[in-house]
């Protein structure tokens, strides 16, 4: 059992957990992530260790409430526990001082962004943030992604807060100005591919950081497998990064929906039942 | 072995043995039938979970019981990985002390319940029985009698709790918490060790929890072992994984002085044939742990799984039965196995191919998918099986499956489990670089202690074996205990 000691809503679908977790916090790098799972009927799910106290043994987790399992746990009160929460699992991500990074972050995206692109900055690296999201109420973490950016821009699909458009217009305004030696991308998968369409245009190399179903986390079950460059990887031990340029987005967008009808149902079932019990 | 073998024949010359052989002559006992097992019915069985081995009443067990000769030179004991006495456990039940049994079965073997259940008996014990290799007719049924012996004393609440010696406050730790690992803890509780065991996933149990179904091996058997080890002061530490969770190096720093690995070989491997990452294509890991772990067939819970109408499974192991027999019951109206050599190569065991039929699963055999076919949506809708015929035997003995040159055929799927083997879980050998472990990922050890490159590392089951058996971990469970106690003394 892990106990929340700390919440805060960003919006209304997105909240910060932070979580007693002193092993984890311990051994955890940028780019790694858990595995959660609420209550004894809970499923597994993976997400992004945001942030580490090792001092407090607490780690920070980031949440968008899109079905059962993130409502689940975007209910739980300070003082409540996690069932099980198993980790750091994935590869971190390869910190080095490359020169400019272009780091990119849609919806929820940035919350996993924050940690490589904190780590980028205290290895040396000039940072350019790109984060993007539909609208202004969407837009998470900016004052913290601020403070480890040498430059932030922020787009909106609708235009309601920093720049009107999508996040490879942004990206492209970067592109424009100065020379840049790596990227990296985090967000959904459509979005993802569209910034690698658009790096791959200027032959930077560039890092995905990909979230695909999974289960075990442990390279045990393969539900998270995707190809990359021609050949099957799975996510959970070989990534969660790739060579965005290598990778199948349109097979990744297909696999993510394996399960959707399903998982459609659950939440508007689950929906149902909190409101009768008046949660 | 000297030493066994005089073991063996003073306990056979003890006197209730040799009034009990006195007490029927031996073509009496031979002329009997060996008993059926009682099995629920297959229409009714394919709609639930239920266990499809009921287990023998009493008076069939001693009936069976009664089969054996007690032979002078008991050939079954040398089929079985962990040597039990297995005419005394029988002699016993023929007695009727159902008791006693069980408690030589716990001589050697720490899970009687699961290896009488799961055990490839026609390969191992019984196929060494007098009755087969001699006489040539049906074995005695030893795993029916160590599975009645084991579920007697379960049910009968007065389960023997094994003598622990004075603790030693010596803490070692146990990587991993399947057949190897249950059986490696509960060995060095006995012999006064503080163990800690740690497991990566929420249960504890292994495969007994996440690949065997429970229609074969309930729970809640698996569970009353965990619960007795608790009680020998075992310590279970889940959502723990060794080499990531934290390094050796820090459990060490904590005290821990040696350690087991019994981290199994969990990885799925896969055909790498075109199409195989569409939907409704996974592995036979992954199908089984959204059912067995996950309980995702319970509509209370979150975790969803595919139920498609015509479901094909690629394998013959007892992976693969597991696999197609669990598509049944998610309510399959076609589930078919597709292996690519014949009936008498596939190794799953006898039992649960004969079960499988008995449920209406199809086998397509001389068969290999060699592509995948998808909607628009990316779901798996046809897959093309390639017809094969035996060649020359390979370097394992069995006759080599080749292509039959245009034999093509293209059947219409939504759901494929593919069970084609695993590898070795690499965690713990990635954790520790100057662990030696061979070209297949399996971690090195001394035959005879179980001992790796790095002293105070010992590993075994399918760490070790690759794909093995759950009697074969836990005989590695046990020797591996042995010697690092030899190890931790000498020190
Ligand atoms: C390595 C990794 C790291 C992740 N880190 C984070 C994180 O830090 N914060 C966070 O909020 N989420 C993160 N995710 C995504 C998160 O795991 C999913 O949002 C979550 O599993 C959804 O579960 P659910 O039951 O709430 O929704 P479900 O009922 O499973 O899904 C509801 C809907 O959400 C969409 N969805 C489902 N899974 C994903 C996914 N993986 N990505 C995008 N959309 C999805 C689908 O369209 C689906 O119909 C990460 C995923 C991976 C693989
Ligand atoms: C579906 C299926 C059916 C089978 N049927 C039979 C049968 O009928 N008869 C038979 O004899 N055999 C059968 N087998 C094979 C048998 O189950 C295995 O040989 C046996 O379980 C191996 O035991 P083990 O203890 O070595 O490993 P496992 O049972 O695989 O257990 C290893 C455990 O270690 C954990 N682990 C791994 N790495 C770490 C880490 N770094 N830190 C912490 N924990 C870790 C894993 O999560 C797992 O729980 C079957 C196997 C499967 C998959
Ligand atoms: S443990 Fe297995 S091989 Fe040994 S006697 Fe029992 S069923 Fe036979
Ligand atoms: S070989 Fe068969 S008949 Fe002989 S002792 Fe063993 S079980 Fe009994
Ligand atoms: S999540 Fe199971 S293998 Fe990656």
């Amino acid at each position: 059992m892990f106990k929340i000691v700390d919440k805060e809503f960003f919006s209304e679908n997105v909240v910060r957990l932070s979580i007693e977790a002193p092993r984890i916090a311990k051994a955890r790098r940028a780019g790694h992530f858990v595995i959660v799972k609420i209550g004894e009927k809970g499923e597994r799910f993976p997400l992004t260790i945001a942030g580490a106290d090792r001092e407090k043994g607490t780690i920070t987790l980031v949440v968008q409430k899109v079905g059962v399992s993130s409502r689940k746990l975007a209910a739980l009160e300070v003082g409540e526990y996690i069932t099980d929460l198993v980790g750091p699992l994935g590869q971190a991500t390869h910190i080095e001082n490359k020169g400019t990074i272009l780091a990119c972050g849609g919806g929820v995206g940035v919350a996993p962004l924050l940690p490589i692109v904190e780590a980028y900055k205290k290895a040396g690296n000039r940072v350019i943030t790109v984060i993007a999201a539909r609208s202004k109420d969407l837009i998470i973490l900016e004052d913290q992604i601020k403070q480890f950016s040498d430059e932030l821009i922020v787009m909106t699909d609708d235009g309601s807060y920093g720049k009107k458009g999508l996040v490879t217009e942004g990206m492209e305004e970067a592109i424009a100005r100065e020379k840049i030696d790596e990227a990296m991308i985090i967000g959904p998968a459509v979005m993802m591919k569209f910034a690698a369409l658009t790096t791959k245009k200027y032959n930077i190399p560039t890092l995905a950081s990909l979230n695909t179903i999974m289960v075990d986390g442990t390279g045990m079950c393969g539900a998270c497998r995707i190809t990359v460059g021609g050949k099957t990887k799975f996510v959970c031990v070989d990534g969660p990064e790739f060579d965005a340029h290598q990778v199948d987005f349109d097979e990744m967008l297909l696999r993510l929906n394996g399960y959707k009808d399903l998982e459609k149902k659950a939440d508007s079932d689950y929906l149902k039942s909190s409101e009768e019990k008046g949660r | 072995m000297e030493n066994r073998d005089s073991y063996l024949k003073s306990e056979r010359a003890q006197e209730w043995r040799e009034k009990l052989r006195k007490s029927k002559n031996n073509k009496e006992r031979t002329l009997q039938e060996r008993v059926k097992m009682p099995e629920a019915d297959p229409q009714l069985r394919i709609q639930s979970y239920v266990e499809v081995n009921s287990g023998l009443s009493a008076e069939q067990a001693q009936k069976e019981a009664s089969r054996c000769i007690d032979c002078p030179n008991p050939t079954c004991i040398t089929g079985c990985p962990v040597e039990i006495n297995i005419p005394k456990f029988i002699k016993r039940i023929e007695e009727g002390e159902f008791l006693e049994a069980a408690k030589v079965l716990k001589e050697t073997s720490s899970l009687p319940a699961v290896c009488g259940r799961v055990c490839p008996q026609e390969k191992q014990c019984e196929a060494n029985c007098f009755y087969t290799q001699k006489l040539k007719k049906e074995p005695v049924a030893i795993g029916y009698l160590e599975r009645f012996a084991a579920d007697y004393e379960r049910e009968s609440g007065k389960i023997s709790v094994p003598e622990i010696q004075e603790k030693n406050g010596i803490k070692v730790a146990c990587i991993g918490s399947g057949p190897a690992g249950l059986t490696f803890a509960g060995e060095m509780a006995k012999k006064g060790y503080d163990v800690t065991v740690f497991e990566a996933l929420h249960e504890i149990g292994g495969v007994l929890k996440y690949g065997i179904p429970e229609f074969r091996l309930p729970n809640e058997i698996v569970d009353v072992e965990i619960e007795g080890l608790k009680k020998m002061g075992v310590k279970f530490e889940t959502n723990f994984i060794v080499g990531k969770t934290a390094p050796i190096e820090d459990l060490k720093e904590e005290g821990f002085k040696a350690f087991f690995a019994g981290s199994g070989a969990g990885l799925p491997r896969f055909m790498n044939i075109p199409g195989e990452n569409y939907i409704g294509i996974l592995s036979s890991n992954e199908y089984l742990t959204r059912i067995n772990l996950m309980h995702a067939a319970d509509k209370n819970t979150d975790t969803p799984v595919v139920s498609g109408k015509n479901v094909v499974v690629v394998g013959g192991g007892n992976t693969a039965m597991d696999s197609v027999r669990t598509a049944k019951r998610l309510g399959a109206d076609r589930a078919i196995i597709v292996y690519r050599r014949s009936m008498e190569e596939m190794p799953a065991r006898v039992e649960e191919i004969e079960h499988a039929k008995e449920e209406g699963v199809e086998f397509m055999t001389l068969s290999n998918p060699i592509e995948y076919f998808a909607n628009e949506k990316g779901q798996v809708n046809k897959v093309k099986i390639q017809k094969m015929e035996l060649g020359e035997p390979d370097a394992s003995g069995r006759r080599r499956p080749v292509p039959v040159e245009g034999a093509e055929e293209i059947i219409d799927v939504d759901t494929v489990v593919v069970a084609v083997g695993v590898s070795p879980n690499p965690i713990v050998p990635d954790s520790l670089p100057e662990l030696e472990v061979t070209s297949w990922g399996t971690i090195k050890v001394e035959e005879d202690t179980l001992q790796s490159s790095i002293p105070e590392m010992y590993a075994g089951g399918d760490i070790v074996r690759g794909g093995a058996t759950v009697i074969l971990a836990m005989g590695d469970g046990r020797k591996a205990a042995q010697s690092m106690d030899v190890y931790l003394k000498n020190k």
